[in-house]
């Protein structure tokens, strides 16, 4: 069973999915966005998602989130099932465990670099959000912009306040969604270096669901999705 | 399809946006605040015309000191007129006999048969309170009913009236002319004019004013009017219904201006609602644009499309604002019917059209705008959704909302120099308040440092959005500053300036003391342990030349008018009877301002001090000579100075003085003022009982009726107020919809993030909260400096903060600005983060 492996071997299993589908009502019918999805990630381990637009990539991606409800099957993370929380605990969830990283940044654009890296520790309720705040931002290389407002940053540096953001809480998963969908090709691949970096000091494990082919194979592993179904792992 | 019916379909698609919802809303409550004023403003000039009539009891009235006969009277007999008579003066009234008898001095009226010829009595008798049909009958009387309590008369009892005794027939609940008239307290008796020459009061030397009624149809009345206006004698005063009560007349006239002018703050406050939502409605409606341009809709489609979409919503909007006010002046209406004791007719259809026209200019001005821009969209757009934003351009914008808004203030104002000084006072008071709003704004941004999270999250999103906060808290603030204003002008300075007035103010004054009474009344009020007063002589005279000229009311009118002052003020005082006194030292309320007082010795001939305001305005200067007939005999005397006068010490005091010894030998009665304690409620009574011709005026109740006149008045202020905060409110919703986009995105990211969905109601609590509480602090702000300039203009008080209003206005805009943003953000809370994000990240 997957979520009973031994912590000798080392491959403890972060994310697990099981049977996972989504429906959603239409007039004309039940649209199948997601069917029987199954795959278990072990931590520390790095996945890339792909597939076509349209082919559930980001519905499965909100699934693991806990941003969206399952109409069948279970996600699974540390062990925890995702489905027996209501959403402020599924928030709960994401505040301590899980990292985000979206294509278009989504910094809040009334508060400072430095203050949206501190948003997710203050959400959690850590005493000190200001210092973890500033050294990962120092680590991303954007110590001398700690003041700055998202509007004054170009879009690599918005991306790296994103994954400052996305680190900063320590999280035991990594969600990726296209991360340089919106970045140039240059400064798309600096962003990735120092995302792969900084999930290797941190151990996280990592999700990645992107359309680039060259992207997801530096993920130990892949996932194929077509029309909503699992096509390849 | 048909343009109006493409229209027709959006509108409906439409009504389910807050947007548009938004705008119906501001649209709707601009009109209410318009109409339900011009409704109430209507019915109550209705009321006056009505009144007016009423009030003269016929449709034209002379009046003289004479019986008017001659010509004069001739002309009253002509065909298609009616004519009445009736004769008044004061007499003592007496009730009862003997040791037990109540005496007052009252106002006597002997009706003519027919009067009134217009409006009615109402009287109470045996049979209950009815309309009296008629005069009262020979040998019988009616009293007022006020008259009636004072002297303990009941119906069937004696009454004595000079050598005459009549029979107490019924109590006048109602009299046709004498509505409003809220400082009549003697008792007031009517008898038939054939009764009168029995009395015996009607003698040589004795003050009757004789009035000639006549009505009939317009032109009889005018050819009336015409040969009596030629042939007015000396004394003799000629009124219509056009002139009748002027000075209520221009009261309601500035009542009604000023109603206009304070709901037209609320329009304004709409309109910028109106703005914003419409301007949201525009960026809404881009991409559907766009792609009908792709599908080959002409700019003419686009354009007939929207603009037919917000005139049916125009339309629309304004029929629902004429509803309800429509409904709000029926309870309005009752109620002023019973203020003014008045019935009300129901208003006519002019303010509804008033009402629909200001919904159109306002939607026209600031709507337009960014709908027409629509029209410039590109098709390209489809593919590139940062193409083309199709903005209004600014000056348009600017332009046609000032266009639209000095269109309707100057039709409010009625004239130009009256509503460019009102579009600058709103336009300054905007100013300021949106500069208080944005030094506090900018105190916010500070702040937010020392704060966390979700609250620090939605204290920067009020500096964040800094232009849309300070709209919100301008247009809260200018609602909010409007009601704490007059909440404290009504209660806090008033109570403050009553209590200012001296603790031992005098509340009764006495008047009619008869010279062999001085000593006695003194004695008597020294008795009751009150301070001995000073009783001071008061002499009747009419005003006969100055300088050697008669000074007849209309010639002094016709030359203050020529001097600019008012003509028709001039011409009352001048007609009307003088109150002259004497005294040898001016008391602390009085100062010279012009000239020299006599002081303690007497000059050789007679010289005259005259309160400054008064002599202006009848244009006397010092050392004019001025000629009074009093009781049929001159006298002279020159104007040495000029004064200026305390009211507020409410002691008696005259317009003209005259040295001392001048006026020896003429007829005097003596006037005085005392402070009763509340202790001592029997004083009146004792007083009254003790000299039973001696009239006595209580202030408190004078002073509690005029009180209670000014909560009425405030009170429809008020509501009008309340308007204007509730367009405040409505521009709040409109910026949170403008923002609505933003808003969604932001709560799912925060939601990714890991917030609770009660951490992200505080998050847009506090930001609400804060938006609430900097709009209370500028209102109060704002309130206490206005407060504090009506404080030392008006009514000579210090200035005082005064920190519950500043309390009560900071709750009030933070409960406001928490309710309607809560519910107009409830979206960012209740939408899944998942669909959120997909719908904004594409």
């Amino acid at each position: 069973m997957p979520d009973a492996a031994s912590p000798a071997t080392q491959s403890r299993t972060a994310l697990d999915v099981a049977n996972l589908g989504k429906r959603v009502p239409l007039p004309s019918g039940e649209l199948t966005i997601l069917e029987d999805i199954g795959f278990s990630i072990a931590s520390g381990d790095s996945v890339a998602i792909v597939g076509a637009s349209g082919s559930g990539k980001s519905t499965l991606l909100s699934l693991m989130a806990g941003l969206d409800v399952p109409s069948s099957g279970e996600v699974r993370l540390d062990g925890a099932p995702m489905s027996a929380l209501d959403e402020d605990g599924r928030a709960k969830v994401r505040a301590d465990k899980v990292g985000f990283v979206f294509q278009s940044f989504q910094l809040l654009p009334s508060l400072t670099a430095l203050e949206n890296v501190m948003l997710p520790l203050e959400l959690r309720g850590d005493a000190d959000a200001e210092g973890p705040a500033r050294a990962t931002l120092a680590k991303v290389g954007l110590a001398e912009r700690l003041a700055h407002y998202p509007r004054q940053l170009s879009g690599g540096e918005q991306q790296r306040v994103a994954l400052a953001r996305a680190f900063v809480t320590g999280p035991s998963l990594l969600l990726a969604d296209e991360p340089t969908g919106n970045l140039d090709t240059h400064t798309g691949e600096a962003v990735i270096e120092l995302l792969f970096a900084m999930n290797m000091e941190a151990g996280t494990t990592l999700v990645l669901v992107t359309h680039d082919e060259h992207l997801a194979a530096r993920c130990s592993r892949v996932l194929r999705l077509d029309g909503g179904r699992l096509v390849g792992a | 399809m048909k343009l109006p019916r493409l229209a027709w379909r959006q509108l409906r698609r439409d009504l389910a946006s807050g947007d548009i919802r938004i705008l119906i809303a501001a649209l709707t409550l601009a009109v209410v605040a318009v109409t339900a004023i011009g409704f109430v403003t209507d019915r109550a000039e209705r009321a006056l015309a009505i009144e007016a009539n009423r009030l003269l009891g016929g449709d034209a009235v002379l009046r003289g000191d004479q019986p008017i006969s001659g010509a004069l009277r001739e002309a009253a007999m002509a065909p298609g007129l009616a004519h009445t008579e009736t004769v008044e003066f004061q007499s003592m009234i007496r009730v009862g006999e003997g040791a037990d008898a109540n005496l007052r001095l009252g106002d006597l009226r002997a009706l003519g048969e027919g009067f009134p010829l217009r409006g009615r009595f109402v009287v109470d008798d045996a049979r209950g309170e009815h309309d009296a049909g008629g005069i009262p009958a020979p040998g019988t009387l009616w009293m007022s009913r006020a008259g009636a309590d004072q002297l303990g008369a009941r119906p069937g009892d004696a009454v004595s009236i000079g050598q005459s005794r009549l029979t107490l027939a019924a109590l006048v609940v109602q009299e046709p002319d004498a509505a409003m008239d809220y400082f009549n307290v003697a008792p007031r008796v009517f008898l038939n004019l054939a009764d009168l020459p029995a009395t015996g009061l009607v003698q040589e030397g004795s003050r009757i004013r004789y009035r000639l009624v006549v009505a009939g149809d317009a032109a009889a009345v005018e050819r009336f009017t015409g040969v009596a206006k030629a042939s007015l004698g000396r004394g003799q005063r000629l009124e219509t219904i056009a002139d009748a009560r002027p000075e209520i007349r221009s009261a309601l006239d500035r009542a009604g201006r000023f109603l206009g002018l304070a709901a037209l703050v609320s329009v304004v406050l709409a309109a910028v609602a109106v703005a914003m939502a419409a301007r949201r409605h525009g960026e809404r409606h881009l991409s559907g644009a766009a792609v009908m341009r792709c599908l080959g809709a002409s700019q003419r489609t686009l354009v007939g499309i929207h603009v037919g979409e917000m005139a049916l919503l125009g339309l629309f909007a304004s029929a629902l604002g004429v509803a309800i006010a429509f409904a709000l002046q029926w309870a309005v209406g009752a109620w002023l019917a019973q203020a003014l004791g008045l019935s009300i007719p129901p208003a006519g259809w002019l303010p509804a059209l008033q009402g629909l026209a200001v919904g159109m200019v306002v939607l026209l001005a600031f709507a337009a705008p960014p709908v027409l821009a629509l029209r410039r969209v590109s098709a390209l757009r489809v593919l590139r959704r940062d193409l083309d934003r199709a903005e209004p351009a600014a000056w348009a914008v600017l332009l046609s909302g000032f266009a639209g808004l000095a269109a309707l203030v100057w039709w409010k104002a009625g004239s130009a120099t009256l509503g460019g000084a009102m579009l600058l006072g709103i336009g300054a008071t905007l100013g300021a308040l949106a500069l208080l709003a944005w030094a506090m704004i900018a105190l916010v941004r500070r702040m937010r440092a020392r704060l966390r999270g979700a609250l620090r999250y939605g204290l920067a999103n009020v500096s964040r959005r800094a232009g849309s906060s300070i709209a919100q808290v301008t247009a809260l603030g200018l609602g909010l500053m409007a009601l704490l204003l007059l909440t404290f002008v009504r209660t806090d300075l008033l109570d403050r300036w009553q209590l200012s007035l001296a603790q031992d103010a005098p509340n009764r004054f006495i008047i009619n003391v008869q010279s062999d009474q001085v000593q006695p009344v003194r004695d008597f009020i020294a008795a009751q342990g009150l301070a001995a007063p000073t009783l001071v002589p008061m002499v009747r005279a009419r005003l006969l030349e100055r300088n050697g000229t008669p000074a007849r009311g209309e010639s002094v009118a016709e030359r203050v008018e020529a001097e600019g002052g008012d003509a028709r003020q001039a011409q009352r005082r001048a007609e009307r009877e003088f109150n002259l006194s004497f005294a040898d030292a001016l008391r602390d309320d009085n100062k010279v301002v012009a000239g020299k007082f006599w002081g303690t010795t007497r000059p050789a001939r007679p010289e005259l001090s005259v309160e400054e305001k008064f002599a202006a305005s009848l244009g006397w200067k010092l050392g004019d000579r001025i000629t009074f007939d009093i009781a049929g005999q001159r006298f002279t005397g020159r104007i040495t100075s000029l004064r200026s006068i305390d009211w507020e010490s409410f002691r008696p005091n005259f317009f003209v003085l005259a040295s001392p010894g001048a006026l020896d030998g003429y007829p005097a009665s003596y006037i005085t003022a005392v402070s009763v304690p509340v202790s001592k409620p029997r004083f009146t009574a004792g007083l009254v009982q003790r000299f039973p011709n001696l009239s006595v005026i209580d202030i408190d109740v004078v002073l509690k009726q005029v009180r209670s006149i000014g909560d009425q008045v405030s009170t429809v202020v008020q509501v009008v107020f309340w308007f204007a905060f509730a367009a405040g409110v409505l521009v709040l919703l409109a910026a949170v919809g403008a923002s609505q986009d933003e808003r969604l995105q932001e709560g799912g990211v925060m939601r990714v993030l890991g917030a609770s969905r009660g951490q992200l109601r505080l998050a847009q609590a506090s930001e609400f909260a804060a938006i609430g509480l900097l709009a209370g602090l500028v209102a109060a702000i704002a309130a206490s400096v206005l407060s504090g300039v009506v404080a030392r203009e008006v009514f000579d008080l210090p200035w005082q903060p005064n920190w519950a209003m500043a309390a009560a206005g900071g709750a009030l805009g933070m409960a406001a600005a928490l309710a309607a943003g809560l519910f107009a953000t409830r979206r960012v809370v209740d939408a899944p983060p998942s669909v959120t994000l997909r719908e904004i990240d594409g």
